[in-house]
């Protein structure tokens, strides 16, 4: 299957990546390892006149922890085998180091791009969820200069973000959980793709005493159309002991409140609602175990 | 890279060089030119394979600077400058095989064959990442490649028998439960 025609530019900086986006009047696409947008092109569903393959500008491919060791900094050409094989991310993002063995494949992982791929706002990624729940900042630039993203105001829709047509995502700054946090990412998986059905990722701070909930932050993927915490969830559980299932389960009733539920032939709307509410209780009640050990 | 104007509204033409098996290549490409085809039409290497082309089945795996990649999924621009290593350059001259491919002929880790160049390129690749696999570590690593006719036992056994010729050392005995314990 090959693509649609289109022009082919490899920049050497990103003023130049952002110059040649501006002239491509909407019609130009920006391309790291291609892992999402080449098979969009291959079937067709993507025809973009110009591809800018930002690979190749030098600089993008840090993984840092940011100069006030709050968060770990990723750059927009950095490789899921990158982070999942990185000693800073799995320092202070274990759960992120955990989630990269789930994403796609090895092969897969060695060209797709953990920023692209937030990027992509595919409705069934794994990152979305472990960034919302984490909490992140994307660091978006533009001709007239950078920008801030936070997450939560990042997921649109499907496929669909808050970056504009003229804008490239330059990094990520993935937030480090704080004292008394544990995280956790658990999927329910398709077999064939691997895509998930539901993912849910929890990251459960303890008070000081270690009894109870005193913040909890979630990400769901794979059951709406984008990405999304339940924010019902998270102040149910304020206040629950972790360790007590029936409290955390009905704080986890309201997992798929108010989402558009997807249904595809692999999982009904119905199906997917009750993985999401399964998952959450399970992510919840894991990461609180982690925050305690 | 150097391009090369061509008649109004077509996209420009790419001169690429590629360095594959240890020859070096310059080609002129379609920037849509996937790697997969450039590798089996322009040079003729026709042991990587094209099996679902749209990166699920791993059958067009080969090393792209030293890591297995999904060449289906990536344009041949996109591999300008890069080393390459095809399944064609796995056994010895003299035809002495490759450990890996050693392990496939004794265990019999094929039947049609379609996939087993990408299979022992993903192998080669989980070796060495991790250079005495279980049985489920092998499973979970060759995720990203589909077998139709050996339901992967063979393929398994195979791998981590060539892990333990790679090390030198004697076949390691994993634990069945692993098995049963990952999903996937």
């Amino acid at each position: 299957m090959y693509p649609a025609k289109f022009a082919y530019v490899a920049p050497k900086s990103i003023d130049e990546a952002l110059t040649l986006l501006e002239h491509g009047n909407g019609e130009a696409k920006l391309m790291a390892g291609g892992h999402s947008l080449l098979p969009l092109m291959k079937l067709r569903l993507a025809q973009p006149a110009t591809l800018i393959d930002i690979a190749r500008i030098p600089g993008l491919g840090f993984i840092e922890p940011a100069a006030d060791g709050s968060a770990v900094r990723i750059g927009a050409t950095v490789t899921y085998r990158q982070v999942q094989l990185s000693d800073v991310v799995k320092a202070h993002l274990p759960v992120v180091a955990e989630t990269m063995s789930l994403v796609g494949d090895q092969q897969v992982r060695a060209r797709g791009t953990l920023v692209g791929g937030l990027a992509h706002a595919d409705p069934s990624g794994d990152m979305p969820a472990v960034v919302l729940a984490l909490g992140a900042t994307l660091v978006a630039r533009g001709l007239q200069g950078s920008r801030e993203i936070d997450v939560d105001e990042f997921f649109v829709d499907m496929l669909t973000t808050s970056l504009a047509e003229n804008e490239l995502i330059t990094e990520v700054r993935i937030r480090k959980p704080g004292p008394r946090s544990g995280a956790a990412y658990l999927k329910f998986d398709q077999p064939a793709s691997h895509y998930a059905l539901t993912g849910v990722c929890a990251v459960i701070t303890l008070s000081e005493d270690g009894k109870t909930i005193s913040a909890a932050r979630l990400g769901i993927t794979g059951v709406g159309p984008k990405a999304y915490r339940p924010m019902r969830v998270e102040a149910a559980l304020l206040g629950v002991d972790p360790t007590d299932e029936k409290p955390v389960e009905a704080a986890s009733a309201g997992a798929a409140e108010g989402v558009d539920v997807q249904g595809d032939i692999h999982a009904s709307p119905p199906y997917r609602a009750h993985l999401a509410r399964v998952f959450t209780r399970r992510a919840v009640l894991e990461a609180a175990r982690r925050a305690t050990a | 890279m150097t391009t090369t104007e061509t008649a109004a509204a077509e996209p420009a033409l790419h001169t690429i060089t590629l360095t594959v098996n240890g020859t070096r290549h310059t080609r002129t490409v379609e920037p849509r030119e996937l790697l997969v085809y450039f590798v089996r039409e322009q040079l003729g290497l026709t042991g990587t394979h094209v099996g679902c082309d749209t990166s699920q089945c791993g059958a067009c795996t080969i090393l792209l600077d030293g890591i297995a990649v999904k060449s289906c999924t990536i344009l041949a621009v996109q591999a300008d400058g890069a080393e390459i290593k095809t399944i064609e350059a796995y056994a010895e001259p003299d035809g002495t095989l490759h450990p890996i491919q050693q392990a496939f002929w004794e265990e019999h880790a094929l039947q049609c064959g379609y996939c087993t160049p990408g299979m022992i390129i993903a192998i080669d690749q989980l070796i060495r990442d991790n250079p005495n696999p279980s049985d489920s570590e092998v499973r979970h690593g060759i995720e990203g490649n589909l077998c139709r006719c050996t339901g992967y036992q063979n393929i398994v056994k195979a791998a981590i028998s060539a892990a333990a010729k790679i090390r030198g050392d004697a076949p390691f005995e994993k634990p069945e439960d692993e098995l049963m314990a990952e999903t996937h």
